[in-house]
């Protein structure tokens, strides 16, 4: 199927007078405008559209259908977690009481919002294996911040002052020594064996008494479960310092092993990942923590609290946990993701948790059989697949001259988003790919035809996948001239 | 099974596929001592009817209160078409546009934003959103120090009149980074920021003065003369605004000679529904020479092999995922639907719309203010013109009176005491335009009997 060709800018619609002004309040009839002062009044008007309803609807709506999403295509996208987004959950986050209240509410307007919460809290603790879970990260690289930063206050306040340092596997996500950096700490890299997992040697050799934690996600993002994790644990704990897990694949263990049992101290979970709230072309997310008991005290404000019998639940704040890292959003929280999340929990229930860790497994093996049959080359064929797996392209790049790039974007005309690309690094010509458990078999059979197809291109008409893709509303962009010659906004129509 | 689709005979066939005798073996890399056996701690799974009514349920024992709170966030109507629109699945279901070919709607259109929001603002570029206008604050800080490379304190000038969320967010974010902060205090006349105050600061080496306007009290500040005095003293100006303000006042782009360096801001009145907090989303926008400095996503415009022009994520050299510990920020993950819900927003009311939106504000904002006063016990605190939110002082605690209030389905503003004690009992209330003269004096009435009691005692 073609999707549709360029649509013009929302600006190029615009008609001065035009206006959706069955949309637009009522001309105010005081003059209280008047009291702000002459020479702070705007002059001119900003450049907005002048357009009606229906220019604005039709326009956005065109925009849309240029997109892939996950209503559409299958994203076999690694670390991820691109799965479908039940659409009740959307229903209940939606309903008028939820969209209606204010975020510094009494909370007797918000028991019910906030039982909601206080219960997605307690069902993150139980399928984490944490003591204590605050919501409020907004993001799965905001809850990182507040995890490093939790490790830092747990250091000084036991008058460690030195341990700045964040040890990061080599595959970790960018995300890891972005987080350190942010939080004052100078990130440094260990190695990765060969069959994937930590070199425990490497790994002895950098830990010391600068040592603040290690920040690790299990399984990795070479798709395999780090398999001496309790050494990996031992050693960093008897150096001092802490253990961060990045929870962006906890998709691939959801109800079958807890990060706490293996001996995490910290935890993110990306909410929009493993508990399927919709990614909304980036964003918003949800990056709750969770930690152990030791890291209570520094737990990000705020926290639902549940007291007394019947229940009353109410905010903690700064008066309560006078430790705590501090406020690291303007209220608690995306508080839409999280009722979303609540709800997939609910429908979900302990059997459904433990079903979408063992489905999501048993696509990503299935997927790593059989594209490996058809002739694709595994980076870690001797491992288990988690919910994930890398293949390399190396030996077709070499032979023909067909990058991880090329399939990708011949993916696309296919029907298919693309696996992600070149990540991790130390792969050469990697994909990284990621089915969830919310595919069915035939999609996943679907998706090893277009590969086959495309290995048959590979050694017949590789021009056919370097001009790839061609079916798409653009082919390859010019990201040199995006960067060199920046045109980040419209200008007008010139005079 | 609730979202997976496998019948029993795809299990077996992908099995067999596999060479494995069931799914238990999939996970036989994970040591046995470490395998969970049951998630007791966790309920039973409920079918979407059971769901959706137990969540009809809780959402009706919290109620429609007549919601008289900002700070912050503000309920404006949200025209139907923004939620109908962004709700379709290829806004709603769909991933970051890293693959630019398959993604043209979602980057189009935060090329529409961004053009929207530099022009709103002033300024010549922005980014995709960050996360909420407190985060935004925190990041701009940073961003300063990044770009002023003539001052070496990495120092910055917060007011006291900031909102106390972004402050303290502020705190949280920077402090681990080395920054130092000065609070400037407001005076207790105007409750705009003092600039008897600020000349403790002449001489001192800082990187930037942060001007909120309106700031957390609703009150119009000088921002021309307090932009000159922080370029006049080579710190940068990180300007903190209501957009919705910014149909009406100076945008920062204009502030005093030159202008300000940085603008953020909480994007939550430009069609995000109030929804407890979040999600909204955070803006930023800067001059062309600071670019490089922005944390965030950045779409610019190109063309493709075939020369077609087409959108793509540009600059990522700044981002975590290509320069890793020396990126921009952290940041990955925004708010991207938000900044959707944003532009339509914009995109229907256009300047006009947005005019009447914040004008009809601050007419039912002066009408409250005006209702409320007229009550013995209660009077306004500050002299200086406010956008559409104003601070009242009561001859009595806070606290009570509020309670009183919301027993009757009013919530009747901010309590300010945990936050300006030196105000005494003080409330922030706010009206925008979806407050009718009704509302209004249903909430005077309530506050009138609310304080009448003790007055008779």
């Amino acid at each position: 199927m073609a999707l549709p060709l360029r649509e013009k800018l929302i600006f190029e619609y615009s008609r001065p007078g035009r206006g959706a002004r069955g949309q637009w309040p009522p001309l105010a009839t005081s003059a209280a405008a008047d009291v702000l002062p002459e020479q702070l009044r705007r002059r001119r008007r900003p450049l907005l559209p002048e357009v009606s309803e229906l220019d604005a609807l039709r326009h956005y709506t065109r925009l849309s259908q240029l997109n892939f999403s996950i209503d559409t295509h299958f994203y076999p996208l690694g670390s991820c977690t691109m799965k479908y987004n039940p659409r009740a959950c959307n229903a209940a986050a939606l309903l008028p009481e939820f969209l209606g209240r204010h975020p510094l509410a009494p909370i007797e307007h918000g028991q019910g919002f906030l039982a909601c919460l206080y219960e997605l809290q307690e069902m993150l603790k139980a399928v984490t294996g944490m003591r204590g879970v605050a919501l409020s990260p907004l993001a799965g690289a905001h809850g990182e911040f507040a995890g490093v930063a939790m490790i830092r206050a747990y250091h000084r306040a036991h008058g460690d002052l030195a341990r700045d340092e964040i040890i990061v596997p080599q595959a970790a996500h960018g995300t890891n020594p972005a987080t350190a950096t942010m939080c004052g700490c100078v990130a440094r890299e260990v190695a990765v064996g060969a069959d994937g997992d930590v070199d425990l040697e490497a790994l002895r050799a950098a830990v010391g008494p600068k040592t603040a934690g290690i920040m690790l996600t299990n399984p990795s993002t070479l798709g395999v479960f780090e398999r001496r994790i309790e050494q990996v644990a031992g050693i960093v704990h008897q150096a001092g310092g802490l253990l961060y897990y990045d929870g962006a694949n906890l998709n691939a263990i959801l109800g079958k092993v807890r990060p706490g049992d293996m001996g995490f101290d910290v935890i993110h979970m990306n909410l929009h990942k493993t508990f399927s709230t919709p990614h909304g072309g980036g964003g918003p997310g949800a990056g709750a923590v969770g930690v152990s008991a030791r890291l209570l005290p520094f737990l990000p404000l705020p926290i639902v609290a549940r007291e007394a019998e019947p229940p009353i639940y109410r905010w903690l704040g700064e008066r309560e946990l006078p430790q705590s890292i501090g406020r690291l959003t303007t209220f608690g929280g995306n508080a839409g993701v999280l009722l979303r999340a609540y709800v997939y929990m609910r429908m979900l229930g302990r059997e459904g948790m433990r079903r979408v860790g063992e489905y999501a497994t048993l696509n990503a093996n299935y997927l790593s059989a059989r594209l490996q049959q058809i002739g694709f080359e595994a980076a870690y064929p001797q491992r288990r697949a988690s919910h994930e797996f890398i293949l390399t392209l190396r030996r077709i790049e070499q032979e023909r001259g067909v990058t991880a790039m090329d399939v990708a974007k011949r993916l696309l005309d296919l029907g298919f988003h693309a696996p992600t690309t070149y990540f991790p690094l130390l792969i050469s010509e990697c994909l990284l790919i990621e089915p969830t458990e919310t595919e069915s078999k035939q999609t996943l059979d679907a998706f090893v035809s277009a590969m086959a197809q495309i290995l048959r291109e590979a050694q017949e008409d590789p021009e056919q996948l370097h001009g790839a893709p061609h079916q798409l509303p653009v082919r390859r962009l010019d990201d040199v001239r995006a960067a060199r010659e920046l045109n980040l906004a419209y200008q007008g129509t010139a005079a | 099974m609730p979202f997976i689709p496998h019948t029993d005979e795809d299990e077996r066939e992908m099995l067999a596929a596999i060479g494995a005798p069931d799914i238990e073996a999939l996970f036989d890399e994970i040591p046995a001592n470490l395998r969970l056996q049951t998630l007791q701690d966790v309920p039973a799974g409920l079918s979407e009817f059971e769901v959706l009514q137990l969540m009809a349920a809780r959402a009706r024992a919290d109620g429609r209160p007549l919601c008289f709170i900002g700070a912050g966030a503000y309920e404006h109507h949200i025209p139907a078409a923004v939620w109908s629109t962004i709700s379709r699945g290829e806004f709603y279901s769909a991933y970051t546009p890293y693959q630019a070919e398959a993604s043209q709607g979602t980057l189009q259109s935060i090329y529409e934003y961004q053009s929207m929001m530099a022009s709103l603002t002033g300024m010549q570029v922005s980014n995709a959103s960050l996360y909420d206008g407190a985060t935004a604050v925190a990041e701009a800080c940073l961003m300063a120090v990044r770009a002023n490379r003539r001052s070496k304190a990495a120092r910055i000038l917060l007011p006291q009149s900031l909102h106390p969320h972004y402050r303290a967010v502020t705190l949280t974010t920077a402090l681990n980074q080395g920054l130092m902060f000065d609070t400037l205090p407001y005076t207790r006349e105007g409750g705009q920021l003092s600039f008897e105050a600020l000349s403790a600061h002449d001489g001192q080496d800082f990187t930037a003065l942060v001007i909120q306007q309106p700031n957390f009290f609703g009150v119009i500040e000088e921002v021309d003369a307090l932009t000159d005095w922080a370029h006049a003293r080579e710190a940068l100006v990180i300007a903190v605004v209501n957009p919705t303000s910014l149909a009406l006042l100076k945008p920062p782009g204009e502030w005093g000679a030159k202008g300000a360096d940085i603008v953020v801001g909480e994007g939550q009145p430009l069609g995000c529904p109030l929804s407890s907090g979040g999600p909204y989303f955070g803006f930023m926008t800067t001059r062309m020479q600071h670019v490089r400095q922005m944390p965030g996503r950045i779409v610019g415009g190109t063309v493709d092999v075939d020369g077609r022009p087409g959108f793509s994520l540009t600059l990522q050299a700044r981002e975590q995922h290509i320069r890793r510990a020396k990126a921009t920020s952290n940041i990955c993950t925004n708010q991207g639907l938000l900044m959707m819900a944003g532009t339509l927003y914009l995109a229907l009311m256009g300047a006009e719309g947005l005019e009447r939106v914040a004008a009809s504000s601050m007419q039912h904002t002066e009408e409250l203010v005006h209702a409320l006063t007229a009550i013995s016990g209660v009077r306004r605190v500050f002299a200086r013109p406010v956008f559409h939110e104003a601070v009242l002082a009561l001859d009595r605690p806070v606290a009570p009176v509020l309670s009183a209030l919301a027993q009757r389905g009013i919530q009747g503003g901010l309590d300010l005491a945990g936050y300006y004690p030196e105000l005494g009992p003080a409330l922030l209330v706010c009206a925008t335009e979806t407050k009718s003269s009704a509302d209004i004096q249903a909430y005077a009435s309530a506050l009138s009997e609310a304080l009448r009691p003790a007055r008779a005692a």
